[in-house]
């Protein structure tokens, strides 16, 4: 499998001294579905835009699909479709217009891109909003009009910077099953987010960078198996008697019918179930107290801190 | 990218630039019709008619080609500095940044809608004259020469000025201070035959001067200057202010941290 980005040790000092990046180090694979995670100002952006062509880096090593960003640029770009952080495009444009111009800063005509476009507004929920001004669209339009930009000359490689940001659920689930149908027709995302159960859902590799460095780069699988416990949120038929206890897990009664246990992943959760039973209490519901990313996420985060 | 694509990327700011224009046409094609309207009928028939004539024209057809040639100076400018920097400032110069197009591209693009607005203004300017006077060409040649390289070179300054701007002030410093005494200083309402020597010599480092006197020489075959030496001056900076506008492109000087 090709790589579609890999970035070495990358460096940037911006001009007022900050270093926000001091050694990044990342490798994607062509058709992966990456998430880019850490906290706010780790350097996450720094390092797409480096990426993307819209920050000077310091030093370091970014190529695309093998090919240097700096010694192949043209090549390189080509391959890549962007969609920012931040509201970037022309608030007095009208939607369809962005999306055509953008295409033709590819190089592709408005010929040759207007069925395209009209593809792509359609499948975003743009279309009837293809005369309006771009400042007329409300914040979630404005996202899906970012994604559409980004797509019209199918990059191989998608690049989102927190593309879910001020979405509604409706509009996040949308997107989610349409990134996932993209990665599946075989372009490669790379993904950032402060929403670790979108990260943990959709993504199958991950890698965490914090103050400017690559803490972690793993397979989400094999991070998720390094939870070592899981605290399980029960709703019971029954009231709980004051003094539950369940041999072998650590529960903590919440009130009287909700209660918290932790289970280490070397216990079977059956075991659980099994004792709760025998005292005659029954399980109506169970969820995770916290998501399991996000407790891996800060444990982590914490760790480097020490 | 290869020619056809390079092409379509040309077009696509191309076409941008003029429509941005054109659908604000009361702020951008107005105000120079209306401006210069009022310098044909202010200086060119009020006061112009009590003047004596200046080598062999009227006062009137003295000043015509200054005025058309200091507005499409004027618009070339204006048009790129406030369109690259609002794309600037409103961040869709990212739009171009993350494409594959060559940075000549973008100043091309952008330089052409310049050239392209000056034209524009130019011809609504030169309509406007022809109310006041009976107009003629001398050299088309060297009169559309002139207009092409002169708005090239504001174009580009415009850009250059866009470059480094950091705020909506910073686009009118350049054009208050510099380029407008120089323009009024450049010959466009006097010939330069009429100051004394040592402001003669003095307006001849006004490189403004050559251009308002060679766009005279090919609409009435007049000049203070030589037409030759016009040329040269003003192919000069094209290819000066040219370079610099590419090298702070590939530094990314005001676009990129
Ligand atoms: N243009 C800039 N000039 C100077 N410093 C900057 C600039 N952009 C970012 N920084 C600094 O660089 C560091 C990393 O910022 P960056 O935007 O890359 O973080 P991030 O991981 O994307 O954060 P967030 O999750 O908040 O988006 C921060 O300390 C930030 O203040
Ligand atoms: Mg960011």
């Amino acid at each position: 499998m090709a790589t579609a980005l890999s970035i070495h040790d990358l460096k940037k000092t911006y001009a007022s001294g900050v270093e926000a990046l001091k050694g990044v180090d990342l490798e994607v694979s062509e058709g992966d579905f990456f998430a880019l995670l850490g906290p706010n100002g780790a350097g996450k952006s720094t390092t797409i835009g480096i990426v993307c062509g819209l920050v000077n880096k310091t030093a370091g090593e970014v190529r695309i699909f093998d090919h240097d960003v700096d010694q192949q640029r043209e090549l390189a770009k080509s391959f890549i479709g962007l969609v920012p952080q931040e509201f970037n495009f022309n608030q007095f444009e009208p939607v369809e217009e962005i999306v055509i111009n953008q295409a033709g800063y590819y190089g592709i005509s408005r010929r040759a891109v207007l069925a395209r476009v009209q593809e792509l507004l359609e499948q975003l929920g743009l279309w009837d909003k293809r005369r309006e001004m771009a400042r007329e669209l409300s914040g979630g339009q404005k996202r899906r009009l970012m994604i559409a930009r980004a797509l019209v000359h199918r990059p191989r490689l998608l690049i989102l910077d927190e593309p879910t940001a001020g979405v509604d659920i409706e509009v996040r689930r949308f997107m989610w099953d349409y990134l996932r149908e993209i990665n599946g027709q075989g372009t490669t995302i790379i993904l950032t987010t402060h929403y670790l159960e979108e990260a943990e859902s959709l993504c199958r590799h991950i890698a965490i960078i914090d103050h400017g460095r690559t803490i972690e780069s793993t397979a989400m699988k094999d991070l998720l198996l390094k939870l070592h416990r899981e605290t399980f949120v029960l709703d019971t038929r029954e009231r709980l008697p004051c003094d539950i206890a369940i041999p072998g897990f650590t529960a903590r009664r919440v009130d009287d019918t909700t209660l918290e246990v932790e289970v280490e992943r070397s216990r079977s959760i059956n075991t659980m179930f099994a004792e709760l039973e025998r005292q005659g209490i029954h399980v109506i519901s169970m969820r995770n107290k916290s998501n399991r990313l996000e407790e891996l996420f800060l444990g982590i985060i914490e760790a480097g801190k020490a | 990218m290869n020619l056809a694509q390079q092409h379509a990327a040309f077009m696509t700011i191309l076409r941008k630039e003029i429509l941005r224009f054109m659908r604000i046409w009361v702020q951008t094609v107005l105000p120079a019709g209306i401006i210069m309207t009022l310098y044909f009928v202010i200086f060119g028939k009020l006061i112009g008619s009590q003047l004596a004539d200046i080598q062999g024209l009227s006062y009137m057809d003295y000043i015509v080609p200054g005025i058309i040639i200091m507005a499409i100076m004027n618009n070339s400018y204006a048009n790129v500095v406030s369109s690259f920097y609002s794309a600037k400032f409103q961040r869709h110069v990212e739009e171009m940044l993350v494409s594959p197009m060559p940075n000549y591209l973008i100043v091309a693009g952008y330089v052409a809608g310049g050239i392209a607005r000056g034209c524009v203004v130019g011809l609504v300017v030169t309509a406007v004259a022809m109310f006041f006077t009976d107009l003629q060409v001398y050299d088309w040649a060297v009169a559309l020469l002139v207009v092409f390289l002169t708005s090239l070179l504001f174009a580009l300054g415009g850009f250059i000025n866009a470059v480094y701007a950091n705020s909506f002030d910073d686009i009118s410093i350049v054009p208050t201070f510099v380029l407008t005494p120089l323009t009024y200083l450049g010959g466009v309402f006097y010939s330069i035959d009429l100051l004394p020597p040592f402001w003669q010599n003095a307006s001849l480092g006004n490189p403004i001067l050559y251009m308002v006197n060679a766009f005279r020489y090919g609409m009435t075959g007049v000049s203070d200057v030589e037409p030759r030496v016009a040329f040269a001056i003003i192919i000069g900076f094209v290819v000066l202010l040219y370079a610099f506008a590419i090298l702070l492109l590939r530094r990314g000087t005001g676009i990129r941290s």
